[in-house]
């Protein structure tokens, strides 16, 4: 369950939205420009809000009120962005290995061979990250995000780069891995496709505010009956 | 040829290089990691010797080095010898004045690395110090060089702070600097030429190296 009431400024653009998430997989939903980077950047705290409180299964992410801000590497959150921003100087096993020096040496190649296989990409252990494709820099990119084992996974339209099959049958087998290990995924896109293959709670952001949360078909039917209505009477 | 000098100019410049490093490669990160609004100031501090002239840095560093002030006291009680006209006190002055040549690169290269490999590394809990030597250092190496071979070419052409901090004691103080300046009083110009040479040579390899290492394979058009 993760609870917040966000409100960041960023030059002119606002962005205020207090709500529950209570699915293990939320779809964060909207145009481009709607807020959806912001929040996720928020609640893995990399940028600070005016004003914010981040609740984690009743567990203080930030709580500006008390002066309580967990960095980014102790809210045991993970986060792949569009572009995966892998470590270009480190070889595919050592970026995924990369999140957990506490482990020893044994259980660190265990977990990492682990998380590849998870993403199909077992293969690419030694590669050089430099020689990897979209799609697979994106599959190695959420192996190093899962390997730490987080609590809340902020994807920022992670799968763009993938095929639709092969986003199809990750997304699936991600959800089974996220069901079985308790991880709250928190999914920003602006594909309506990626909303309802997942069937799943969806957020629907406009200008930096919560417009509608609730069933993934729901949410989105009203959102086209909305732009239906914009276009006027047919 | 005065070897004397010599060795005791690449002794000063591989020492101040060494500490240099040690104290760039955090203050840099502090620089372009930091949020605080006081790290102008620091910036500004760091840069300073830039713009000072090297005699009035030199000679600040000789009034607060010397008897008179109560760091100069206790720096004495300390070691039990006075910092100025000392190594020790040309390595402090020479790590001063050649700070921002380590500085400046170092801030360059580390502010070239993409926030997002940055903000990918703190989610994964690299603390500050793992952040700094498991990415920005790799991916900066560059810079980390250029800084390491300013630093040295700049203390080892030094003459003002060596000066006024240092005098021109053989041995302990006199470096290559200091000997050519002797010898054109001297009017000794052959010798002066031969020291200028050495100095001129040194300089030209080093920054043959970076640019070398800093040069595509394929050009930099390809």
């Amino acid at each position: 369950m993760l609870e917040l009431a966000l409100h960041a400024r960023r030059g002119s653009f606002q962005l205020d939205v207090e709500c529950r998430f209570a699915s293990e997989w939320t779809v964060v939903f909207g145009p481009s420009g709607a807020g959806k980077s912001t929040l996720l950047r928020l609640l893995a705290g990399l940028d600070r809000a005016e004003s914010a409180k981040i609740l984690l299964d009743g567990r203080p992410l930030t709580h500006s009120a008390r002066n309580l801000a967990l960095k980014p590497g102790r809210r045991q959150t993970s986060m792949v962005a569009q572009q995966p921003a892998l470590f270009p100087h480190l070889s595919v096993a050592a970026n995924v290995a990369y999140g957990l020096h506490h482990l020893d040496r044994l259980s660190r190649a265990t977990r990492v061979e682990e998380m590849l296989e998870l993403v199909d990409a077992k293969d690419l252990l030694h590669c050089r990250v430099q020689n990897l494709s979209g799609g697979e820099s994106q599959r190695v990119a959420l192996a190093r995000a899962l390997a730490p084992q987080p609590r809340l996974l902020l994807l920022d339209e992670p799968f763009s780069a993938l095929d639709g099959v092969a986003s199809d049958a990750l997304l699936v087998r991600l959800q089974h891995w996220f069901t079985a290990r308790r991880v709250q995924a928190v999914v920003a896109t602006h594909d309506a496709t990626d909303a309802l293959a997942t069937a799943a709670e969806v957020a629907l952001l406009r200008e930096g505010r919560l417009a509608a949360l609730g069933p993934a078909d729901e949410v989105l039917a009203a959102e086209r009956q909305r732009l239906l209505r914009r276009l006027g009477p047919v | 040829m005065d070897w004397q000098a010599l060795i005791l100019t690449l002794k000063l410049a591989t020492v101040t290089t060494t500490i240099l490093l040690v104290v760039a490669v955090p203050l840099a990160a502090l620089l372009v990691l930091g949020r605080s609004r006081w790290l102008a100031a620091v910036e500004a501090l760091a840069v300073l010797p830039l713009v000072l002239p090297p005699t009035v840095l030199g000679f600040f560093l000789l009034v607060l080095l010397g008897p008179r002030t109560a760091i100069g006291r206790e720096i004495t009680a300390l070691l039990g010898h006075p910092l100025a006209f000392s190594f020790s006190g040309l390595v402090v002055g020479s790590v001063i004045y050649s700070l921002p040549f380590a500085v400046q690169p170092l801030v360059a290269g580390f502010a070239s690395v993409e926030p997002a490999l940055v903000d990918a590394a703190r989610l994964l809990g690299a603390g500050p110090v793992h952040l700094v030597l498991s990415l920005l250092v790799p991916l900066a190496r560059r810079s980390l060089l250029a800084a390491a071979v300013l630093s040295f070419l700049h203390t080892m052409g030094e003459f003002g702070v060596v000066l006024m901090l240092g005098g021109d004691i053989p041995g302990a103080t006199r470096t290559l600097s200091i000997v050519l300046y002797n010898q054109v009083e001297n009017f000794d110009y052959a010798a002066a030429n031969r020291t200028a040479a050495i100095l001129l040579g040194l300089s030209l390899v080093a920054l043959a190296a970076i640019y070398a290492g800093g040069r595509p394979r394929g050009g930099r058009r390809a």
